[in-house]
């Protein structure tokens, strides 16, 4: 599928011109990227042919032998089914929420950061570390040591006794992907603002520019490459949300959290539809496409930038 | 002063407040069941390494293995794999080399879930369910591309110059890779093997659904955990400890190069 993805600026300068020459040196140039390649292919290209075809299937593995073509149906159902089509919703919701709350947090605590101040090296550390725990632990501290009515830290320390996790199913997981992901949004936005040229601050503040002026008009403006970077890195990865779904609410109350990959987990290993799960895994991927084609542009440019600094 | 001050005091509590969720995974380890669970937060007790014994006693040590072999082996795999190619895509490029880079990527934005059925099926004709091996190479595909861009980024910091004058004299492709490219992508290298293994390490999804009692992983010694009834708090926080703690140790020590590798090289 992928290849499709239109390279996002033909003019793109090679960082060194390719020569041109013989056959033999073309082969000999290409030898070493063949391997990872065609791993690549093989492992990634080959198996998104075949989920195309098993989505023209009429599959379940629970009645094996029964299996024929039925054209588009599958993919009728599913986009017909109202679970698929809260999933796609909940999906939405829960990447969208998750992404522009750690990019609000992250760029907040990475204008802290990039200030001189004593034990800043440290600081930088704790923050950084929420992203290190694994993603499944980080759920399942959150599921059982915070959001716990009767334990939990959340009401031990503020008392209540409230049931986050049925009370605010979305919210819950929202929280904790925002609390992991924040330091991956903190690090991209800090690179940022530390790339930018400290001798035009200085001229800004010696033409009496404020702080708040220097940092809409100066510093947000050479952010946003950073900010659009950092968002769709985040939603590619965040899209495919499944261990804190998993883990914190199972998809529900209800189908309040089920999310796509969630959802075709359940297609595919509770309910052996293969061929739905297929067609609906095929829905992700075309959905993912047009995201990945934003993110390669962003991409692209922030290479552009790189180049002309 | 004092007001660059006031900030350091507020980006200080900021990094509590992010932090503290692990420093009270950590505390809970060390507590017995009935101070693990109180209402109010217990704060003070005699740390105890009870919770770290039941948990190894309950078998975690072959998950923490296979984790290990599933996560070094890809790593490598990876860096075998990448670097060669990452050199044909920046120092001696080939003709579409931006279109195989897009190629590569574009492989990161697919879903596992969208591709994940054929894979299954395959893996269960061939026999390789429950097998370290079919990890192996399934982490090794998932991270390939992001090492493929991150060594490309740090082969391209080596100078054309030096590079040249290297061929001018003669010297071979083994000579040039030995001394001049290798001293200078080395902690890139190491950068790059380290965010390979932190992803294979904490891998999730695949590893629920291919593996069951040989070859389950890390993650998967947790799934018990996430329905408990009873007394398991401190249990669980001990066991959430020991499976974080490579991958909190190995980011801590490459914090510098985290972000470049998590942008796949696009921010330096």
């Amino acid at each position: 599928m992928t290849t499709t993805v239109a390279r996002p600026d033909r003019r793109t300068q090679p960082p060194v011109r390719p020569v041109k020459g013989g056959a033999k040196d073309r082969w000999v140039r290409r030898a070493p990227l063949l391997p990872a390649l065609i791993f690549a292919i093989v492992v990634t290209q080959v198996p998104f042919l075949v989920t195309l075809y098993l989505s023209t299937q009429g599959w379940n593995a629970l009645r094996p032998g029964q299996r024929k073509f039925v054209g588009l149906d599958n993919y009728a159902s599913v986009l017909t089914d109202s679970r698929l089509r809260a999933a796609l919703a909940n999906t939405v919701l829960l990447t969208a929420g998750a992404v522009i709350f750690s990019l609000i947090l992250g760029l907040a605590l990475a204008v802290l950061l990039d200030r001189k101040f004593i034990g800043r090296s440290v600081v930088r550390t704790m923050l950084i570390t929420p992203f290190l725990v694994m993603p499944i632990a980080a759920a399942l501290l959150w599921k059982h040591a915070i959001y716990n009515p009767t334990y939990g830290l959340i009401n031990g320390l503020f008392g209540g006794s409230t049931d986050w996790v049925s009370s605010y199913p979305k919210a819950a997981v929202i929280a904790t992907l925002v609390w992991q992901w924040t330091p991956f949004m903190m690090l991209i936005l800090l690179a940022g603002l530390q790339s930018q040229s400290e001798e035009v601050l200085e001229a800004a503040k010696v033409d009496g520019a404020n702080a708040w002026q220097i940092f809409r008009r100066m510093t947000l403006p050479h952010l946003r490459m950073y900010l659009e970077l950092g968002a769709l890195l985040g939603s590619i990865y965040l899209v495919n949300t499944f261990d804190a779904v998993f883990t914190i609410t199972q998809g529900g109350p209800g189908t309040a959290t089920t999310n796509l990959p969630y959802e075709i987990y359940l297609t595919m290993f509770r309910k052996f539809e293969y061929g739905e799960a297929s067609a609906a895994g095929v829905i992700v991927v075309l959905l993912t496409l047009i995201v990945a084609t934003f993110a390669l542009r962003v991409i692209s440019g922030l290479f552009k930038m790189e180049d002309s600094r | 002063m004092i007001r660059r001050s006031l900030w350091g005091v507020v980006a200080w509590i900021a990094g509590i407040v992010f932090v503290f969720p692990v420093i009270w995974m950590v505390l809970t380890a060390f507590k017995q069941e009935n101070a693990a669970a109180t209402n109010p937060p217990t704060w003070f007790f005699t740390p105890t390494l009870d919770q770290f014994a039941l948990v190894f006693d309950r078998n975690m040590t072959p998950f923490l293995l296979n984790s290990l072999m599933a996560s070094l082996f890809s790593t490598l795999i990876v860096v075998l794999l990448a670097t060669p190619a990452a050199y044909a895509l920046s120092l001696r490029p080939v003709a579409k080399w931006s279109d195989s880079l897009f190629f590569f990527i574009s492989t990161k934005m697919m879903p596992a879930v969208a591709a994940f059925l054929p894979v299954y099926l395959l893996v269960k004709h061939l026999g390789m369910l429950d097998n370290v091996w079919t990890m192996v190479i399934l982490y090794t595909s998932m991270n390939l591309p992001l090492a493929v861009w991150m060594m490309r980024s740090f082969l391209l910091e080596v100078p054309r110059e030096v590079l040249e004058a290297g061929e001018v004299d003669g010297a071979s492709l083994i000579t040039s890779i030995r001394k001049i490219i290798l001293p200078i992508v080395s902690p890139g290298l190491a950068a790059t093997a380290l965010i390979c293994f932190i992803f294979s390490w904490n891998e999730f999804f695949l590893a629920l659904n291919l593996t069951a009692t040989n070859a389950s992983t890390a993650p998967i010694f947790l799934v018990g955990f996430i329905s408990s009834e009873g007394a398991f708090l401190a249990r669980l926080c001990a066991a959430a400890t020991i499976v974080s703690l490579p991958v909190l140790i190995a980011g801590w020590v490459a914090q510098n190069k985290l972000v470049r590798g998590l942008s796949m090289g696009a921010v330096k």
